[in-house]
This record gives C-alpha cells, structure tokens and sequence, in this order.
C-alpha cells in the first residue's frame, strides 16, 4: 500500500503546498516505516528533533513562506557530522562521537527546511562496495533475487542511504562518493543517485575518506528529485579550500528539456571482459533511448581506464592512511585501557578500526613511505592526470559519456568476495570519473534476469550537471523503471 | 696540514610568525593563555575539519623573504608531513616540503674584526606548530595544551656558510633583528617563538663536507655558541683519532654544556610527506609581491647607513641605536620631535649627535635603572625632545639638564615646567650677573688683591664663586665676560 513516504520529493512539495497533507504526517509516514524496517539501513534515528522541525516546516507553509525543502523527510549518511546527533562513519572508533558542528551540506539541508529521519549506515569510513565491512552490520537490499530469498548486498558505501530511499524509508537520502559510493548502491537498490564535480559541495563537516575525491551527492528515487537536492546543497564555502566558485545554476529546469542534436560518447575502454551480457544490453539500450530522443551516439576512446583502478587503489589509500592519523584515541574517539603511549595508540586503533580499514592504512602507509612514493603514489597521481585529460579531450567531440554504473547486478551479502581485488573490481567503472573530479549520475535504468536492478552511467565535463539531469531523465522516462515495492 | 679540520655551520631556523590568528584556523594566538582555551576544532583535528590558509601569514612570509632578499615563489605547496604524537592532532603537520613559497637568499654578517661575510639562505617555508605536552604535572600522566597547535611558523634554512660559534650567534642576532624589524616575529627566545637547530660538520680544505650532527633544543644564543664549541671539539677529537662522525640528531643539555644522541640515522622517522589534498597550490600574484616590497620597513642596515651618512653618527654610536627596532623608533621620534620645535628647521649633525648621546646614556640608563621598557616609561620622545631643546637654546645648562631629566621620571609636565617651577631657568641677564659678581668680588678682597698682584689661577676661583652664588644657574660665558671685565 502506498503511503506518503512512497511520495517523490517533488511530489511531496506538492502535496503540502496544496494542503493535502501536513509535515508531520509526512514525517510520521517516514518515521513509522523506519522504525519497523529490517533493512538496518539507520545506525541512529533522530525523529525528536525531526518532529520540532517539521511543525516549523508546517508553520513556513501555513505562512505561505516555505524554503526549498520545507519539510521533507531525508536520511542522512553517518558520514556527515550533524550536530549533537551521533556520527559514527560506520567505524567503532567513533562509536561514541558527538560532533559538535554540523557540515555545510547538512546545514543547507536544514536551512532549507528539510528533515532529519536519522543517520544511515555505511561501509566503515566509507570503504567498501557491499556495505559488509560497517561495524554495526550491512544493511540489506531491499531487492531480492527472483530465485532465491538470500538477502543482497546494497552495495557501498552509501548502502544504507540507498536502501532507505528504495524501501520509502524516506523521501531521498544523502550520501558521499569517493570511487562509485553514491552511484554503486543507487545501481544496486534501483535509485538515481548523483557524485556532483569535485568542488560543487563543500567537503567541511564530512568525515573524509580520500579528500582528493570525496563528494557529497543526493541519492533519490527520480532525476528530477536529485536536481532539486543538488541545487541546495551546492555552492561555494570558504571553509572548504577545495570547493569551487563556480555558479550554481537552477538544476531542475533541465528536466524535460531535449537533447536532440547532443553527441553521447560510449568509451570503449569500459566494455570491460566481466561486464555481464546483459549489462551489455542495457547499455545498448541505453544508447537506443538517446539516439530515438534526437542524440547522436559516438564511439570514443579512453585509453588510459585500465589504469584506473590500480591508481585509484593508490591515492584512495594514501590520502585514507592519513585521514585516519587522527583517531588515535587521545581525543573524541573511543579509548582503550593502555600502559603508556604507544599502547593507547595501538590497542584504540586495533581495537576501534575493522579489517578493511587497517589494510588500507597499511597500503597507503607503504605507497606513501620513502623508496615507494616516486614508485606508486606519483605514478597513480601522472595516471589520474592523465585520465582527466582523455575525459577533457573526449569532450571536446561529445556532450556526455554513457556507461553501464555497475558491472553486474547486486549479489547476495553472503556471496560477497573476500578477496579484496575481486571485491575491488565492482568499482571499475565508477573510479575514473572520481579520478577525473567529474559529474555522474546513475540512473536505475532495467533489471537483470534475476529481477534485480541495474544502472546507467552519465558522465559530464565539469560543473555541466545541468547535462545529467537533461538526459539522465530522457534515460528514466523511457526506462519506465520498476520501481521496488512491497510483497504482497 | 692533515690535521686541519675546518667546522661547517647551517642553521634550521624555527620563527614564529606574528599573526592574530593561527595558519589555518582563525583561533587568537596570545602567548600564555590558559591551556586549551585557544584551540578551534580545526586546531584538535575534529574529523571533517579543514585548515584554510591565513593569508595574512602567508603575506608575512613575504615580507621575510623579501627582507632575507630571497625569492618569491609564486607558486608553493602545503604538504602532509606524518608522525604520531598526542600534541599533534592530526597525525601530521602541515608544512611546506617539495615547493617552499620563498627561495633561496641572502644575509650579511659582519664579524668581530669587521670582516663583511655574506650567508646564504637556502629556503623559506611556512608551517604549523604543534601542540605542547607537559609531563612535569604529574609522576602518572601527560597534559596536552593545544593553544600552540596550529600557530603559523617561519622555517628559514640556511646554507653551510657559517665557520663558527661567533659567525652563528652574528648572524642568528642578525636575523633576529630583521625580523623585528620586519615585525613578522618577535624574536622571542625565552618564549619559543625563535629556535635553532644547529647543523655541524667538520672537514679538511679542499675536501667534501663531512658527516653533519644536527644539535636540537638550543633555545639561547650562549647556549647556542656552548653547543657549537663542544660539538667541534667533539667531532674533532673523533676525526684526529681516525673515527668516523656518527650521522644524528643529538640534544643539547643546558646543565651540562654538551651534546647527547637523541637518534641515529637508523631511527630517523620517514613522514611520508605528500600534498594535502585539503589546501590547493598557493598562487602568488607578481604584483601582489611588489606591492609587499613597496611597504617594507627600513631595515637595520639601511637605517645604520642612513644615521651615518645624514647625521654623522658614529659606526659604534649607530649599531647601539638600531640594535632593536624600538630604540631606533624612540631616536627618531626624538628627532622628529626636535624637528617640529625647531619650526621645522633641518637638524644639524651637532643637535642629531646631541640627541644620540641622551638616547644612548641618560635614557638608557634609566630603562636600566627602573626597568621599565620604552613603550612604558613615561619619558617619551616628545619630552625628551623638550628638554634637548632648552639646552640648544640656553634656557638650562647641561648639568641642570640631567637633573630635570632625573626629575621626567617622577614629574608630569613639559620639561620647562619642571625648570620653571624649580626656578632653575639659566641667567643671562647681564645685569643680574654683573651684580652677582660685584657681590662676589666684594666679598673676596684679599683673593682679588691677590689676583690683580698677578695670581691669575685665581680666576677660575672666581667663576665657581659666582656660579655657586646664582645656584649653578648663571650662563658661565656671561659670568666669565663680566669677571674679565670688572677685574680689569
């Protein structure tokens, strides 16, 4: 049955601009499902606070004054510090931590009226495609395989994020992408989600995986929903050095404009040997759907991709390794009993990070440490330079690049492979655009055999979100995408 | 001559930078505020915090390398530099490593026997300070004050061009100076906020440099020259008796007077420095630079040459009056003072030298004597300027003079008020003297018999008679005209 928390974002605004509706119970529509959902997709609930803000939102409508996102209802990944509510990043080092701040992108969420259900699990410190490696659990894909019932991964590390917004556990979610965070798990759970250009979003307040890549982006159930998301959360912040000041154009126009006389580029580098037949077919598909819409599809090569994931592989580490130099257990994270220095920073560190984490700390600490540094981190970063300049070239014959999001469906959370490198590969065609700081969206676009979703990849020249959305929602409109619903 | 061995010095020295706020937090930076009452949450590495660069010291950074006649990079890099420590927040300390914003320099030296010796200055890079842990609070733990964490630092490296303790503490006094004149660090040694580490080796002529020991914690130009001394004899008696220098770090014990290993070579730490990710390349605007150099101070040098060559100062008279900012400032505004109550009238090198002699003997004495510094002590260049005046003119003697200067201290008021009050103007009137010598003579029959007899040492007799008659206040030109006078 549907309920109000099975409302867009944009058709919300609709319904409580019109009355039909109130805040709160659009709110409690939300909060209800969250609380009874078995998709551990929440790590902390904050529904107290939402409650307030919601009868503010409904006050702002009564008025006639309402702000962009005056009381819709978002999950918020555990990445972004919010402001006496719990953020732990998916780590058991910050099990306990209380920020007292709250981060830009959070903060114009807020400004603008929207509220918070709660914080949404993810992989720890965001590393990780299956969300296994959170300590508080993987959240589970709504989706389920047609012939067998075992729960699915999500996908990572936005899994909880992506798994609220496809359960209607919320009206649209935020996540972070380093390598494919944001558009993987939206692949996964049959959502839109958008990593915007490096810089668009301000980075202060979010916990960081690898700086150099991180951006915060919305995850929603239509493109139309994401435009509305990105055009508050984007913007210039001095606090944030690496943030552009760059305009910020009005995003949700670009819904139902045309694309007729566009060139989209298919790079033939991503039809990669594991890419399944029938990701194959919908990528054809894809292309077919642009083409009949009066877009004009072209081969183009991008030859350095194979590169792509070793360097990825090579800077994410690195820049991780050292991120996490922090939490050393003096200050806000969790601390162990220890006999003197090195103990303390040994037994909080052992204890507070998972598997995953200390092997990307080792990793980085070795690519980064004297004798390897010419050796890996400054050939990954001559191959990243490299790879953005094939992108910058490519565009230059073409307005947008189309490619599958993921190479296969979403696999069962017990089938996830434990070895890393194979576990790697699932990022593959998401990497390079983080590489490159560019645009993508992945639009939830067909289903496997398996009745499971799969995504389509649109890739911009920088700040040309504007593009995404234009043909991001010519992909959605002819997709006629099954959106997940409820067993009978 | 294989027994020769020749000491090669560099220096890496740490200045604080003058600023009122930190590198890249905009927390206060006052010395000797209660502990962890300066710290933002930048400073204590909160997670998702991110430094933004404090322009401010990045223009001071300038100015020292433009006073170090060195040059300005325009473009620079901030880099990560990695160890563990509780009064380092992050895990690494943010430096410039690879790309320093200023190149290589110089500074001129001239040494005990007036030999003019040119240094060379081979970088200059900004940096954070760290934190401070005191463990002397308490037998069981360690305190952490972060206020200093994150204060903006000035590293200047110098070539190996020094020979020698005496050449070190020359040119550390030297660049002490610059800075304060340069007002981009106090110069503060008891502070901190200007250390030294001291980079030795010795050689033979002709032959490459030999194994350096670099010497921490020497944190005073005696202890400095004591570190040196002991370091050269050390290393000495090693290379005479055929053994090797070790290469390492040793610590300088105050109590002791000598060098102790801290680490060796094996233990040196690698810091696995790479580009933060956080803060792009700093680029610097060529007219940027000119715009700093067209407003740097006059520096002590120039200043030296100026009060020679203008007022014909002596080199001795001239070093004393520029050895610190403040005391050139005080003669100068002496000066200006004196200008003014001349109507502007160029001084002459007798009235410049004048005021050289007052600045450098009563008035030193007194800031001596009472303890008080320039910018407290209530004899301010304007009052001082006053009295020097009633000498040129007459109005007091120089013997009343130091007593009315005495009386600057304690009294309020233009020193003529302090003479008119006394009543010690000097006596001019010729009348007057005359009957005060008529007194005298009257008095006196048998000396002046004895004088007019031919005893003519009596004269002088005479004058100290009359003199002690007006109190010490006759103009002695006009006592001795009218003693010549009256006695014929």
């Amino acid at each position: 049955m549907a309920t109000l928390a099975h409302k867009t974002i944009a058709e919300a605004r609709e319904g409580l601009r019109y009355g039909a509706f109130s805040a709160r119970e659009l709110l409690e529509a939300c909060a209800t499902r969250c609380t009874t959902s078995q998709h551990n997709a929440f790590l902390t609930f904050c529904l107290e606070e939402a409650q307030k803000a919601a009868e503010e939102a409904d006050r702002h409508w009564k008025k006639g004054a309402p702000r962009g996102l005056e009381g819709i209802p978002l999950a918020i990944k555990d990445a972004f510090c919010t402001k006496g509510i719990r953020t732990t990043a998916g780590s058991r080092i910050l099990e306990k931590f209380i920020p007292p701040y709250e981060s830009t992108v959070t903060q114009k969420l807020r400004e603008a009226g929207a509220l918070f259900l709660g914080k949404t699990n993810m992989d720890e410190f965001a590393m990780g495609s299956s969300n296994i490696t959170s300590a508080f659990g993987p959240v589970v894909n709504p989706w389920k395989k047609a012939s067998c019932s075992a729960p699915l991964t999500p996908g990572g590390s936005s899994g909880g994020s992506a798994a609220a917004v496809a359960a209607h556990l919320c009206l649209g979610a935020m996540g972070t992408d380093t390598g494919g965070s944001i558009r993987q798990p939206a692949a996964f759970c049959g959502i839109t989600g958008l990593k915007p250009t490096y810089g668009r979003c301000s980075r202060w307040g979010i916990v960081p995986l690898a700086s150099s890549l991180d951006q915060a982006g919305p995850m929603t159930k239509t493109v139309r929903d994401a435009a509305i998301l990105l055009e508050v959360i984007s913007g210039y912040d001095p606090k944030d050095s690496t943030s552009a000041a760059v305009e910020v154009p009005p995003f949700e126009k670009e819904i139902g404009a045309s694309v007729q006389g566009w060139r989209i580029g298919l790079p033939k580098e991503y039809a990669l040997e594991g890419l399944a037949q029938e990701v194959r077919d919908l990528w054809e598909r894809g292309a077919c759907w642009l083409r009949e819409a009066g877009a004009e599809i072209v081969e183009v090569t991008l030859p350095s991709t194979p590169y792509a994931l070793p360097a990825y592989y090579i800077v994410n580490p690195a820049e991780a390794s050292s991120n996490l130099a922090r939490f050393d257990g003096v200050r806000y994270t969790t601390r162990v009993a220890a006999e003197g220095l090195l103990d303390l920073y040994e037994k909080s560190r052992t204890e507070g990070f998972g598997a995953e984490v200390k092997r990307r700390i080792l990793i980085g600490t070795y690519v980064l440490s004297a004798g390897h540094y010419e050796a890996y981190y400054l050939k990954a970063r001559k191959t990243q330079a490299l790879i953005r300049q094939e992108f910058l070239d490519a565009f230059k014959q073409v307005d947008l690049l189309l490619t599958p999001t993921v190479p296969t469906g979403p696999f069962a959370l017990e089938e996830v492979p434990h070895d890393p490198v194979t576990m790697y590969l699932n990022d593959v065609l998401t990497v390079t655009v983080n590489l490159a700081g560019l645009p993508a969206i992945s639009v939830p676009a067909g289903l496997t055999a398996e009745e499971t979703p799969l995504g389509l990849q649109l890739i911009a020249p920088p700040f040309q979100e504007g593009r995404l959305f234009r043909a991001a929602a010519v992909l959605e409109d002819c997709a006629q995408f099954p959106y997940w619903k409820e067993e009978a | 001559m294989k027994d020769v061995w020749e000491s090669v010095i560099g220096l890496e020295v740490h200045a604080q930078v003058i600023a009122q706020t930190k590198l890249f937090s905009s927390v206060p930076t006052t010395f000797g505020a209660k502990p962890n009452t300066q710290v933002s949450f930048v400073d204590a590495a909160f997670p998702g915090m991110l430094p933004v660069l404090n322009r401010f010291c990045v223009d001071q950074a300038i100015k020292t390398g433009l006073g170090l006649n060195a040059q300005i990079m325009l473009v620079s890099t901030f880099e990560r530099k990695h160890y563990f420590y509780p009064d380092l927040p992050a895990g690494y300390q943010i430096s410039q490593y690879q790309h320093p914003i200023v190149g290589e320099g110089w500074m001129e030296i001239e040494t005990e026997i007036g030999e003019v010796r040119r240094i060379g200055i081979e970088r200059l890079h900004l940096e954070q300070d760290a934190g401070k842990s005191v463990h002397d609070l308490d037998p069981h733990k360690t305190y952490i004050d972060l206020n200093r964490a994150g204060v903006a630092l000035m590293e200047i490296v110098t070539k190996p061009d020094l020979r020698n303790a005496e050449e070190t503490v020359a040119f550390l006094k030297k660049l002490r100076r610059t800075l304060r004149y340069l007002g981009t660090c106090d110069g503060n040694m008891e502070e901190g906020s200007l250390r030294a580490d001291v980079n030795i080796s010795l050689h033979q002529p002709g032959t490459p440099l030999g194994t350096r020991v670099e010497v921490k914690n020497v944190n005073s130009l005696r202890f400095i020259a004591q570190a040196i001394t002991f370091e050269i004899a050390r290393q000495t008696a090693l290379l005479v008796a055929g053994q090797p220098v070790e290469m390492e770090t040793r610590l300088f014990d105050a109590q002791t007077g000598e060098t102790r290993t801290m680490r060796n070579k094996e233990e040196a730490q690698d810091y696995r420095y790479f580009p933060d990710p956080d803060l792009p390349p700093l680029r610097l605007e060529a007219a940027h630079i000119a715009q700093v150099q067209a407003a740097l101070p006059e520096l002590p040098d120039a200043k030296k040459k100026r009060l020679r060559t203008t007022f014909g100062l002596s080199a001795y008279d001239a070093d004393l009056l520029i050895s610190e900012p403040e005391f050139a400032a005080y003669y100068e505004e002496t000066l200006e003072a004196l200008l003014k109550g001349n109507n502007h009238r160029e001084l002459t090198s007798h009235e410049a030298k004048i005021a050289a002699n007052w600045v450098l003997g009563d008035f030193f004495s007194h800031l001596n004597r009472t303890g008080l510094s320039i910018s407290s002590t209530p004899i301010t260049p304007t009052r001082l300027a006053k009295l020097i005046h009633l000498i040129l003119q007459e109005t007091i003697s120089g013997k009343i003079a130091k007593d009315v200067f005495a009386l600057l201290e304690t009294e309020e008021g233009d020193p003529m008020e302090i003479v008119t009050r006394r009543g010690w103007a000097q006596v001019t009137d010729i009348a007057t003297i005359e009957a005060l010598v008529l007194e005298v003579l009257a008095k006196e029959t048998a000396q002046v018999a004895a004088y007019k007899a031919g005893k003519e040492q009596l004269f002088g007799y005479f004058v100290g008679q009359v003199m002690k008659a007006s109190h010490g206040r006759a103009n002695p030109q006009i006592v001795n005209a009218q003693l010549k006078k009256l006695l014929g």
